[in-house]
């Protein structure tokens, strides 16, 4: 930025980063409502919205933060998740390494099985999913939710890893297999330790599709105490329907693990977006 | 494909494992042919157990429940043939459901794309901060639809709301957008943009910063305008990605329920429902479980039709790209 930069160039810049600014209010602003909403009581949210509170009140986060039910929820959530993110992970990288790696016949076919599930949404599967549930008595079980999340996983999960595994050249695989390495001694001690960066890109898809799912831990559980957080968020908002401040409270509360992840985790889920589209 | 029961992959035959004394007998030891079809098998087992029980079955016995008035309880047993799609398409409100899927699908193509491919553009620009800004305007990606609907049922909250006071601002009467009839479905419209349109931006940036600088600068070299350049030179390379986007924008709107859900439960008077919403009601509130299974179905086989139209008339250019690309790398 310390070229010297003509006057027309500078008033471009300009205009370009009122434009950013402005489209980040539009991101920033609801959510700062939230965050300030949350130290309001409901008197303050009416005759002001906007400000800063005046008195703060920070009762609503606190009683949701000693009340444990957050916590139970909070914890409910992260469980599901690891599950699903460590059963996805682990069975995408098994059948990845085989299509990648191996020629038979039927490859093609079952790799274009897997990426037509790419289509198939929860929404279109969770009806007869129920049903299939109840009938193997998963319903109000974490596995009810925890083993369908990871087989709707698999597909984006597989292409990822497959590209991946593709590009790791075929004389280390040769080296290993002088050394006397069989087939599950070289995915297991080399391919994956290799495979380092891209088992991050999708354990983080994972780990947010999960976290942020909802049609099937709503009708999964209907034992209060499995509730994950975003069916959490929407029971919490129909109970205190009247107290604003409170359900906003809830709302901020419930974001600050998904967007701290984002904040540790942005290469990984932007990276793996961007490669399993060019798949 | 001359000696099957090596090790294949892009690099087989790859000319540096000459360097490596026999190779080809070795592996015959390492692996003969039976213990590598049991590692294939072992290998495959789990992802394909799961995939055929939790994705494929629910498909099939969706497909086969829809042929029946059932309840959801015992076995299906009143037969009814296609009934339950012909009621679909003659109920007012599943048909609604395709118009609304249609609305929003038009709204993203010809406002939320544009504008994340505006703000794509503009982030690939030399720009002070620009990280940070990319940071902000993908942020909302990682909120569930959940958390996003109930924070802006919140601030459109009659009284409450930030809406209220801008609109009061404004001079106009916008605090009630969700519970009119005629804006409400404008109101989803925002919510689904807000949440998504960071995703699409993230998507085109990469691929712009994918395409060689050199390419632009030879095109202004030669005498074209900015907009030149971008309308002949990068949107054309932009051009798979734009189209994976459309893909993703019009399966996204098909399967369309949290947000709805959470924002509206597709009121008022059913004008903002959608079909996951009108197959969630009759399938898990009215227990007309083989209604509902022909509603999942249609949207199903709406999902499957699409992208196997895309995938052969639009897709089709750049998948086979793709793969020239990758036999070149072979």
């Amino acid at each position: 930025m310390t070229r010297p930069a003509n006057p027309a160039q500078r008033s471009r810049r300009l205009v370009l980063h009122l434009v950013c600014v402005a489209v980040g209010a539009l991101i920033v602003v609801p959510i700062l409502f939230g965050v300030l909403g949350g130290f309001k009581d409901n008197g303050q949210l009416s005759t002001n919205p906007l400000g800063l509170p005046d008195p703060w009140v920070p009762e609503n986060y606190t009683d949701i933060l000693t009340s444990g039910v957050f916590w139970r929820q909070l914890g409910n959530s992260l469980l599901i998740a690891v599950a699903s993110t460590l059963i996805v992970v682990g069975a995408a990288a098994m059948a990845a390494f085989v299509f990648a790696r191996y020629a038979f016949r039927g490859r093609e076919l079952l790799v274009t099985l897997f990426t037509i599930g790419l289509m198939f949404p929860f929404a279109v599967a969770i009806l007869p999913l129920f049903v299939m549930l109840r009938g193997m008595g998963l319903l109000d079980n974490p596995l009810g939710v925890i083993l369908p999340q990871a087989a709707f996983g698999l597909p984006i999960t597989i292409i990822i890893l497959r590209q991946f595994f593709r590009t790791i050249p075929g004389e280390v695989e040769e080296a290993a297999i002088l050394d006397g390495c069989g087939p599950f001694g070289f995915f297991w001690r080399i391919l994956l330790p290799m495979a380092r960066p891209a088992l991050a890109t999708v354990s983080v898809l994972a780990i947010v599709a999960s976290w942020n799912n909802f049609m099937l831990p709503l009708v999964v559980f209907t034992d209060q105490s499995w509730w994950t957080l975003p069916v959490g968020v929407q029971a919490f908002q129909g109970q205190y329907s009247d107290d604003t401040a409170r359900v906003l409270a809830y709302v901020v509360l419930s974001m600050v693990p998904a967007l701290a992840l984002y904040a540790v985790a942005e290469r990984q889920l932007v990276g793996g977006l961007a490669g399993s589209v060019k798949g | 494909m001359s000696s099957p029961s090596t090790m294949s992959g892009p690099r087989r035959g790859h000319p540096g494992a000459a360097a490596v004394p026999g190779p080809r007998g070795v592996r015959r030891v390492a692996r003969p042919r039976p213990g590598r079809r049991v590692a294939l098998a072992v290998f495959l087992a789990p992802a394909l157990t799961l995939f055929l029980l939790l994705v494929i079955a629910p498909i099939v016995v969706a497909s086969y429940a829809s042929l029946f008035k059932w309840n959801g309880f015992n076995l299906p047993e009143n037969f009814v043939g296609l009934d339950n799609y012909l009621r679909a398409f003659a109920d007012p409100v599943f048909r609604g459901d395709l118009w609304r899927a249609l609305l929003l699908i038009v709204g993203s193509l010809t406002i939320q794309l544009p504008v994340a491919l505006g703000l794509a553009m503009l982030l690939n620009q030399r720009l002070a901060g620009r990280s940070f800004y990319r940071l902000v305007f993908f942020a909302p990606y990682v909120l569930s639809e959940v958390t996003t609907a109930v924070l802006f049922t919140l601030v459109f909250s009659p009284n409450r709301g930030l809406g209220d006071t801008i609109s009061r601002w404004l001079g106009a009467e916008a605090g009630a957008i969700f519970a009119d009839p005629d804006t409400v479905l404008i109101g989803v419209f925002l919510v689904v943009s807000w949440k998504y349109f960071g995703l699409y931006m993230i998507l085109l940036l990469a691929a712009r910063q994918g395409i060689p600088k050199e390419l632009n600068e030879a095109a202004l070299t030669d005498g074209a305008t900015t907009w030149q350049a971008f309308r002949h030179v990068t949107l054309p390379l932009l051009g798979p990605t734009i189209r994976i986007a459309v893909f993703l924008s019009v399966i996204g709107t098909i399967q369309l329920f949290d947000m709805v859900w959470v924002l509206t439960g597709g009121g008022p008077i059913h004008s903002s429902e959608t079909m996951a919403v009108t197959m969630y009601q009759y399938g898990f509130r009215r227990f007309e479980v083989g209604y509902a299974s022909a509603i999942s179905i249609v949207m199903f086989l709406l999902s499957l039709v699409f992208a196997l139209f895309y995938q052969r008339v639009v897709l089709r250019r750049d998948t086979a790209g793709a793969l020239t690309v990758q036999g070149g790398q072979r």
